[in-house]
This record gives C-alpha cells, sequence and structure tokens, in this order.
C-alpha cells in the first residue's frame, strides 16, 4: 500500500504543471548556427520574463522540413539555416498552410582548411584543393579524365610539401561539407578546360565530376564532431582538417589556417568577403506564430540588437562574423516590420 | 541381431582397455614424460590465455577511465577572483525602497565591471575594457544579485567576494592554455595574461569546489554550463519508461511462461519478441515520431515521450529475461502449491514470482541502464536540445545525460571538453549506482532451495 501511494505521489509530481498552450519558442536548424542562436537564447532567457527558448540542432534541410510542416503550436516558431532557403521549401511551406516567412540574415561564417601549427602554413588555390579531393581529375595532359591519381601534396605543384594528402573532414550530410562543395570543388571545376567541356555535353556527369570527392583514402570523414577533427590534427602533422572558423578562432594555439589564394582566414579577411570561403547565414520565423507564441517579436531584437550581431558584440566572441552596419540595419528593419519573404 | 553386435563390440572394446589399464604406466618412458609435459603446458597456456584476456579487459577499462578522468576532473573546480564589491545603493536601490523587485532588475553587471575597473585603473580602452571585463563570467552579476536579495543589509557596504572567472581564464589558471605561444595564436593576449599574473601574484585568484556545475542546467558559457538539467530530464524519462515497460513486460513473461498454450501463434509471439529485441534503437525513435508526435500530439522533447519510446526499447528486454528467471524455479514448487490446493494465480503470485524477482530485477535494472545510455531514439523526438531551464515535470521540454555529454563534445568552447568528461564521470557513477543495485536486490531476494 505504501509503495503504491509512493508511485502515485511520484508520477503526479512527473506529470503536474500538464497540458497548457505552449509558451515557450520552439527553434529547429542548422548545427552551424546552433551556438549562436543558443547564445542568443540563453540572454534572452536571463534578461526578460520570458522563458528561454528550447533549440534543437537538426541540419538546415531537416530544421526547414519541420518549420514547413504546419501552423500551429507543436510546430516549430523559427528555424536557422547555413544556407539560404530554397524555392521548392518555400512552396513546401506554401502549401502546409505557412504562408509568411521572415528571413534574417545573421551574418557569415568562414570555412578554413587548416592543419597543425607545427608543421609549415601552406598557400592553396581553389584548384590545388580540387586536385587533392575530387574523385575524377583532369590527367597530366589535361586532356582527359582519371580517377585521382595526386597521392602527395608536392605532386600538385612543387612549391608545395612532399607530405602525403590526407585531408580530414565532414560527412555529406553536414551542411560544411555542402558549402564546401559549392565553394570551392564546384567552383574550381569549372576551370579545367576539359570538365568545363562536359558542362555542354554531359550535364549529369559534369555535376558528379565536379561534386565528388576522393575515397581512397585521401580525404577521410571524420564525422560531424569538429572538436574530434581539431584532436586529431593535434595528434598527425600532416594532415588537415575542414571545418568551421569558429573552432579555428578557438583553437588558434594548436591550428593554422591555411591560405587560400593568398588570403589567410581572419575575422577581417572573412568580414570584408577577400576570404574566398565563406557562406551567410540565416534564421526564418513563422509569421503566423508571432503574437500566439509570446517571446517571438523580443527574440528576434535580442538577435539583432548591436549587443549581440554587432562588430563587437557577444556573436563575435563566438565566431560569427558581422555584416556591415548598414546591411545589419536593413536586416533589423525588415526583422521588426516582420517583412515576409518572396522569391 | 543388432543389438547384439554392438554388446559383443563394446565387449571387445572393454577388454582392450581393461588389458591396457592392467599394465602399469611406464612414467619413466620418454614418450609418456614428454606427453604428459606437453599436456601441463596446454594447462599453462590455456590459463595465460584467459589471464591475459583479463588483463587486456582491465587495461583498456583503466586507460578509458584514466582518460577521462584525467580530463574530466579539473571541471569539478571552477577558478574564482576575489574582488572588492561596493554595493552601491545609488546602483543597487537609488530611492531606498528595499523592495526585491527594484533590487533584482539593478545592474549588478556594473558593480563588477567598476569594480575590475578600480583594479586596473589604467584600462581605457574600449577593446582592452572589454577584455578585462573578460576575466569574471557574465554569471556572476546573478551570484551577486542573489547575495543582496538574501541579505539586503549588504547594500552600501564595500565587501570582498569571490566572483567566478570567465572560462578563458579559467583554462588559462587550470594550465590549458599555453602562455609561451605567439601572441596572435592564442585566445588570451599578454595583456590579459599580465592581469592574470597581477591578480595570481596578489593571491585573489583561486580554485574552488564547482557545486553549480551539479546544480544548473546547460548554458553557452562553460563555467554556468551544468549536468542537473539532464539528470532530471534522465530520471523522469526513465520513470515513466520503468512504470511502463516493468509491469507490462513482467505481465507478458507470466503469461508466455506459465498460460499461454503452446501452439504455432505463441510460437511466433515469441520469435517476434527475440527479433525485437536486436532492432536498431533509431528504429524506435522513428516509431516514437510517428506514433507519439505526428499522431497522439504528445509535446515535443518532453521526457514522457522519451521515456515511452525507451519503453518499446527496454520491453523486449525485459521480458527475455523475466521469462528466464521464471523458467529457473523449480517445477517442485509449482506441483507443491498446486497439490496443497493453490490455484494456478496463487501458485504465480504467491511462489513462483517471489522467487524469480531477483532475475527479473536484475534484468529489468539492466534493461534501465541501457535506455540511460541511449540518445538515438531521442533525436527523433527532439529530445537532442539546448535546453536551460531544468524540467519540472514530464511534460517540460527536457535532455538527458548521454545528450548532454554529445552536445558539450560538439562545442566549439575549449572549456567544454573537461565538461565533457567530467559529464561522462557522472553518466558512469549512475551507471555503476543503477547496477550496484542490481546486485543488492538480487542478494536480498536471492533464496537458495
Amino acid at each position: 500500500m505504501k509503495k503504491t501511494l509512493a508511485v502515485a505521489a511520484l508520477m503526479s509530481v512527473a506529470f503536474a504543471g500538464a497540458a497548457q498552450a505552449r509558451d515557450q519558442i520552439r527553434i529547429v536548424g542548422s548545427s552551424t548556427v546552433f551556438p549562436f542562436a543558443t547564445a542568443v537564447a540563453e540572454e534572452f532567457g536571463k534578461t526578460t520574463s520570458f522563458k528561454t527558448p528550447v533549440i534543437e540542432s537538426t541540419g538546415s534541410g531537416g530544421g526547414l522540413k519541420l518549420f514547413c510542416s504546419g501552423v500551429g503550436e507543436q510546430h516549430p516558431d523559427i528555424t536557422n539555416a547555413s544556407r539560404r532557403i530554397k524555392k521548392s521549401e518555400v512552396e513546401t511551406c506554401a502549401k502546409n498552410g505557412v504562408a509568411e516567412v521572415t528571413e534574417v540574415k545573421i551574418g557569415f561564417d568562414g570555412i578554413v582548411l587548416s592543419n597543425s601549427n607545427a608543421s609549415d602554413q601552406i598557400d592553396l588555390t581553389k584548384e590545388q584543393i580540387f586536385l587533392a579531393l575530387a574523385k575524377i581529375v583532369p590527367s597530366k595532359d589535361g586532356k582527359s579524365l582519371v580517377d585521382n591519381f595526386y597521392s602527395t601534396w608536392s605532386e600538385i605543384d612543387p612549391s608545395l610539401p612532399n607530405v602525403k594528402i590526407e585531408v580530414l573532414g565532414p560527412p555529406p550530410t553536414s551542411g560544411t561539407r555542402d558549402a564546401f562543395t559549392e565553394l570551392v570543388l564546384e567552383e574550381a571545376c569549372e576551370s579545367f578546360p576539359v570538365i568545363a567541356d562536359l558542362e555542354k555535353s554531359n550535364k549529369d556527369k559534369f555535376k558528379a565530376v565536379c561534386a565528388g570527392v576522393r575515397e581512397d583514402g585521401g580525404y577521410v570523414e571524420a564525422g560531424e564532431n569538429d572538436n574530434l577533427i581539431v584532436q586529431k590534427l593535434e595528434a598527425n602533422k600532416d594532415a588537415f582538417g575542414i571545418f568551421g572558423f569558429s573552432f579555428l578562432d578557438q583553437n588558434g594555439d594548436k591550428l593554422q589556417g591555411s591560405l587560400i589564394s593568398g588570403v589567410a582566414p581572419t575575422f577581417e579577411a572573412i568580414s570584408d568577403g577577400s576570404y574566398p570561403v565563406s557562406r551567410s547565414l540565416y534564421f526564418y520565423v513563422k509569421n503566423a506564430h508571432v503574437g500566439t507564441i509570446p517571446g517571438i517579436q523580443e527574440y528576434l531584437s535580442e538577435f539583432t540588437a548591436e549587443k549581440a550581431w554587432g562588430d563587437e558584440g557577444y556573436l563575435a566572441d563566438r565566431g560569427l562574423i558581422p555584416m556591415s552596419a548598414a546591411e545589419r540595419e536593413a536586416v533589423r528593419n525588415a526583422a521588426a516590420n516582420l517583412a515576409p519573404l518572396s522569391m | 541381431m543388432t543389438d547384439m553386435a554392438s554388446l559383443m563390440e563394446d565387449r571387445a572394446a572393454a577388454k582392450v582397455i581393461s588389458d591396457k589399464m592392467q599394465k602399469p604406466v611406464d612414467w619413466d618412458n620418454p614418450k609418456i614424460a614428454r606427453n604428459i609435459k606437453k599436456r601441463y603446458a596446454a594447462e599453462r597456456r590455456f590459463k595465460m590465455y584467459g589471464l591475459s584476456a583479463i588483463g587486456i579487459a582491465l587495461l583498456v577499462l583503466c586507460v578509458l577511465a584514466g582518460s577521462i578522468g584525467s580530463k574530466g576532473y579539473t571541471a569539478f573546480f571552477q577558478t574564482f577572483v576575489q574582488l572588492e564589491i561596493h554595493f552601491d545603493p545609488a546602483v543597487i536601490d537609488p530611492d531606498g525602497t528595499g523592495d526585491p523587485a527594484v533590487i533584482g532588475r539593478a545592474n549588478f553587471d556594473g558593480l563588477v565591471k567598476r569594480a575590475l575597473q578600480e583594479k586596473f585603473p589604467d584600462v581605457t580602452a574600449r577593446r582592452d575594457k572589454r577584455n578585462l571585463y573578460g576575466i569574471v563570467s557574465g554569471g556572476a552579476s546573478y551570484d551577486l544579485r542573489e547575495r543582496v536579495l538574501e541579505n539586503p543589509s549588504l547594500i552600501g557596504q564595500t565587501r570582498k567576494v569571490w566572483l567566478i572567472s570567465g572560462d578563458d581564464f579559467d583554462m588559462l589558471n587550470k594550465g590549458y592554455i599555453d602562455a609561451d605561444v605567439d601572441e596572435s595564436n592564442r585566445r588570451l593576449n599578454d595583456q590579459e595574461i599580465g592581469w592574470y599574473n597581477t591578480l595570481v601574484s596578489e593571491g585573489v585568484v583561486e580554485k574552488h569546489f564547482h557545486s553549480r556545475f551539479f546544480t544548473s542546467g546547460d548554458s553557452r558559457e562553460p563555467e554556468l554550463a551544468g549536468i542537473w538539467g539532464a539528470a532530471v530530464g534522465s530520471f523522469y524519462t526513465l520513470l515513466v519508461t520503468l512504470t511502463l515497460s516493468f509491469p507490462i513486460g513482467v505481465l507478458a513473461a507470466i503469461y508466455l511462461e506459465e498460460f499461454a498454450p503452446k501452439n504455432r501463434f505463441t510460437a511466433i509471439v515469441e520469435v517476434n519478441i527475440n527479433n525485437l529485441a536486436a532492432v536498431p534503437s533509431i528504429v524506435f525513435g522513428l516509431l516514437g515520431l510517428e506514433v507519439y508526435l505526428n499522431v497522439m500530439h504528445l509535446p515535443r522533447s518532453a521526457p514522457v515521450v522519451g521515456g515511452l519510446t525507451l519503453a518499446l526499447m527496454t520491453l523486449p528486454t525485459i521480458i527475455i529475461a523475466s521469462r528466464a528467471a521464471i523458467k529457473a524455479v523449480p517445477p517442485s514448487i509449482r506441483q507443491a502449491a498446486l497439490g496443497l490446493g493453490a490455484s494456478p494465480v496463487q501458485t504465480v503470485t504467491h511462489h513462483v514470482l517471489p522467487l524469480a524477482m531477483p532475475g527479473i530485477l536484475t534484468g529489468t535494472i539492466i534493461g534501465m541502464a541501457q535506455a540511460l545510455g541511449e540518445t538515438a531514439p531521442l533525436l527523433m523526438i527532439g529530445m537532442v536540445a539546448f535546453i536551460v531551464d531544468v524540467p519540472g515535470g514530464a511534460l517540460d521540454p527536457a535532455t538527458v545525460l548521454p545528450v548532454q555529454i554529445y552536445l558539450w563534445a560538439d562545442s566549439p568552447e575549449r572549456a567544454f571538453v573537461e565538461k565533457t568528461s567530467a559529464a561522462i564521470m557522472v553518466l558512469l557513477a549512475f551507471l555503476v549506482l543503477m547496477n550496484g543495485f542490481a546486485v543488492y536486490l538480487r542478494k536480498k531476494f536471492e533464496r537458495k532451495w
């Protein structure tokens, strides 16, 4: 009898405060934006009377899928994305009743190729990275396409070090990998005449060649965990790693970023756009939920405040690269008015 | 006739053996001596294999525990900086109302910043000031507020207060930041390290036990992040799992073992239970997403959904363990009970179940320990999330211990590395406790016959 009572008491404690309307913002989306969104959410929870938003790290694609699944409190209010929403996703949203969506661009993120600072810093062009990592590359005479035959960096260019090509990077499910493919590999491949010709004759093969990454050990998929890549680079001086700028920023005493076309991945270079491998980060707000779920507008103003995303804001401390002051001003106004996105 | 023939053969074989037996073994025969030596050697080798297997297992365990422990134990301590704080009435409570609401809204952060300014008055540039404020964590102002709310007589006084330091200074104090590398390559510049050295030489930098780690929820500031939110989430999740899977699992096992007719249907059920035990856990997560969230519209990220999903995963384990335990009860006990006039239900509840209980409980706790360490199914139902507030019930958003470990392992801040290891230690401690409890229950209920 005593035991039954104890169990009943426990259960009633567990289910206390049940079944009431949601009074907490729910955010899903990109793992790249996650560290920034969580920082804002925590500050928001501490400085306002609203509850701290719950943020899930689902990846950009997964987040938009959840976001676009409908209107109502069981669906998330905001989704983070490390790329822009696609037209097809806007259409899915509209089909499910999510008609008005506000887009907020929050800043930039650089993708770096880096190695242990016990080795030499190297300077690469996008073409050289393509030759090192692509699955299929132009042959020596440049007339045909062959499986990647480069095994050391110096085979690509004699000025590069004579070490084995070994690059640790994210798997295809990662947004960082998507961006790296798009910004480096796909851009570089067009500069090889034999691949550029392919674009006219065989579009599918062209795409496959440009996005294909070698699988013979030159490129190692190290999982979604960037900290793991950092630790592996420390242990292996000859290896290189691909990850977001914030991890290089935190580990500057152990790692160095490689120069891309002569530009080092620094805060300033990414911010002014001279570092070539950077992308924009966004979040999207469901306008229909503003007013229903408390605090969304206040969350927006916290995120777009200078103390958060400004040049010296707390997000910059975490590795977010701010936009220019004029662009920030424009986005802030659009966000305050909940100007719906049109594509 | 064949029986006869085989009997004759057996006899002949027995005769050969007894003939051999009659001849005393010639122990000095070098062939036999060699043979004996070989057999002893084989014996020793076999023992060595067994011993080295245990040795390797222990070594791996030691390396694992050692690497986690050596990285993580520092997280239980936190650097604190002692500053002279003037609890200025003009800042805290300008009108002297004494109203807690007014005091709660006061700018305690400003008090901390002022104290730092007074300590290092020659810092004037904006950028340098920002760095200076980084010595003390942003959470320090909340501690000050609590202190004043608890003891309003502090207002107007000047006190020496230990304040929690920022994560970079904590890392420097713990020796994780190498001050000898080039300035541009580390998180702290020469000036900041100079401040640190000044503070150390004044004896106002100390490491204290970090109780906040055990009492607060997650945070983006490593020095403020704690494990308590995840531990409470794990508790509610396992509570739901246990209340659901234990009765259902045990009842299913009793029925299948004691009452069910042995026919094709029960055979199919049995095979399916065994199969379910081997299904990857992510599949249960997908099922939970579809059934509990999309059809039943239960709240996302709530421990109740996590518990329901993990209960599905734990059920087969409990059923299989319970059936084995019930099967191990000697049939003579049942027959005696039935013979003395007990009904089948009485036989089961009075005799079989109490005797099978140790085995059932052991199986249940192993199942629960498995559920405690699970992350994959929780990913699908939204429990892999950043949640600051400690959950107050099974319907509040929550996360669990292994998810917290995963989230911290993926954070860029250097200070989260030690937090990750510390969280692993907490999880392991829970597992050891649960297994210890299983051993205790088994010892308590065990009966010999």
